[in-house]
């Protein structure tokens, strides 16, 4: 695998499905940062065969960070301190997430109406299920 | 009871105060012929529409209110890109209660995030058309004469059929309750209402092809036409519409006391000669729509 020089002090953002990294990225504006950030993806994994994974150096100030949730529920952080992880945290499903997750129904009010927020509710706990609450489809369906 | 956006807005005893209502609106309407005196329905119908708004309209004017609106999106401030919340912001202020048509699903849910008066949802996109669900049950209440223990075939256009979903998350409410999911493979019902609606009910129901083999069991036949404007493309339209049509040979399968609705306007999906069976009763149905939305507006104004 590629080799990313290890953290001293950060977080640590893993199993995130592959693919996915990019949109968390985004979403948590990590371009603004002027810290590190490694963004690996397709990296091998025993449990999900390929995964991403996120590196940031430092820490992450007023971002609710379990948000993420609702974008990929698998996602555990783990948090470095002095070249060790001092914490690893799971995520927990926020019950409704605004402006995290984009609607994509063409039949949906928010298709024509862009300054509508796009809010989901979690309906399906087990599956990290969110569906739109305007047209109620899932943000997995295409 | 603030706006109806979605039939799960209503609980089982709103739903039967409701059909109440409505039952003693039927028997004496000249008793209810001024309640809603000096109130105004506004009818924001952003898609065109004959049998809802005019249903709506004649409710309004049965219980002595005035209507305004507009019937297509064309002759309203939404052609200059005016936006649902600002339109009914304007529309709060010109009427008591507003009923809301429009093609986008969610913009009667929208609407009643900004309105001070009560929003009906008068169908919005494929998803939901509660007061369509309100006809429904008040038809098959005062048939078949009771809402529980029935067994109802649904048919045709199960995917974007908003009059079917609505249907199905009020009458999962009642208990007994059976449903026949008849459609092509290509137009079955929505897995979230699967999901979120029968197997959260524990509703038994099967998903078959063809409508034939089961008319001996229903107690219902609910037909719906495949809808031309839920389409992206002309070719699925025309391969589709016509996979499921009712005819004399089919009913004679069915049981006597069998009824057969269909939330109009139909296409060919239930043949003409299917009108004169006394088991069809879709046009009963209509009639019970105004009564259904007369009791609603009453409720909904507290004017009862």
């Amino acid at each position: 695998m590629l080799k990313i020089g290890g953290l001293n002090e950060g977080i640590v953002l893993d199993h995130i499905q592959a693919g996915v990294a990019m949109e968390i990225y985004a979403y948590l504006n990590l371009d603004a940062l002027d810290n590190s950030v490694a963004i690996i993806k397709n990296a091998k994994s025993n449990k999900m065969g390929k995964k991403d994974i996120i590196k940031i150096e430092g820490t992450l100030d007023d971002v609710d960070i379990n948000i993420l949730g609702a974008l990929d529920k698998n996602i555990t952080i783990n948090i470095i301190k002095n070249g060790t992880i001092v914490d690893k945290q799971n995520l927990s499903l926020p019950n409704k997430v605004t402006n995290v997750l984009q609607c994509k129904n063409p039949r949906c009010i928010t298709s024509i109406e862009q300054e509508i927020p796009h809010t989901f509710k979690l309906t399906n706990k087990e599956k990290g299920l969110y569906r739109c609450v305007y047209c109620e489809q899932s943000h997995k369906e295409k | 009871m603030k706006h109806l956006i979605s039939p799960t807005d209503l609980t089982v005893s709103e739903l039967s105060g409701i059909l109440d209502l409505a039952e003693k609106i039927i028997n004496d309407p000249k008793e209810y012929s001024e309640a809603c005196h000096g109130k105004k329905l506004a009818t924001l119908f952003y898609e065109p529409s004959t049998r809802t708004r005019l249903s709506f309209e004649a409710a309004m004017l049965n219980l002595g209110g005035s209507i305004l609106g507009f019937s297509t999106a064309d002759s309203s401030s939404a052609a200059k890109g005016e936006s649902v919340a600002d339109t009914i912001r304007v529309i709060s202020s010109y009427a008591d209660i507003c009923a809301m048509r429009h093609p986008k699903e969610g913009a009667p849910l929208v609407a009643s995030y900004h309105s001070s008066i009560p929003v009906i949802n008068a169908g919005d996109g494929g998803h939901n058309h509660p007061t369509q669900t309100l006809t429904d049950l008040l038809t098959i209440k005062n048939l078949k004469g009771r809402l529980n223990n029935l067994t109802i075939g649904l048919c045709g256009d199960l995917k974007f059929g908003r009059t079917v979903h609505s249907l199905i998350n009020s009458l999962v409410l009642y208990e007994g309750i059976k449903f026949v999911l008849i459609s092509p493979v290509e137009l079955r019902i929505p897995t979230y209402i699967k999901e979120q609606v029968l197997e959260a009910h524990n509703i038994p129901y099967e998903e078959v092809d063809i409508l034939e083999d089961k008319m001996p069991e229903l107690d219902i036949l609910y037909m719906t036409r495949v809808q031309k404007e839920r389409f992206f493309n002309e070719e699925d339209y025309i391969r589709l519409k016509d996979s499921f049509i009712l005819n004399s040979k089919k009913m004679s399968k069915a049981k006597d006391d069998m009824l057969v609705l269909h939330p109009l306007p139909r296409v060919n999906e239930i043949s003409t000669e299917v009108d004169s069976d006394p088991r069809a009763a879709y046009f009963k149905q209509a009639e019970y729509g105004v009564y259904a939305r007369m009791a609603l507006i009453m409720k909904m104004l507290e004017v009862e």
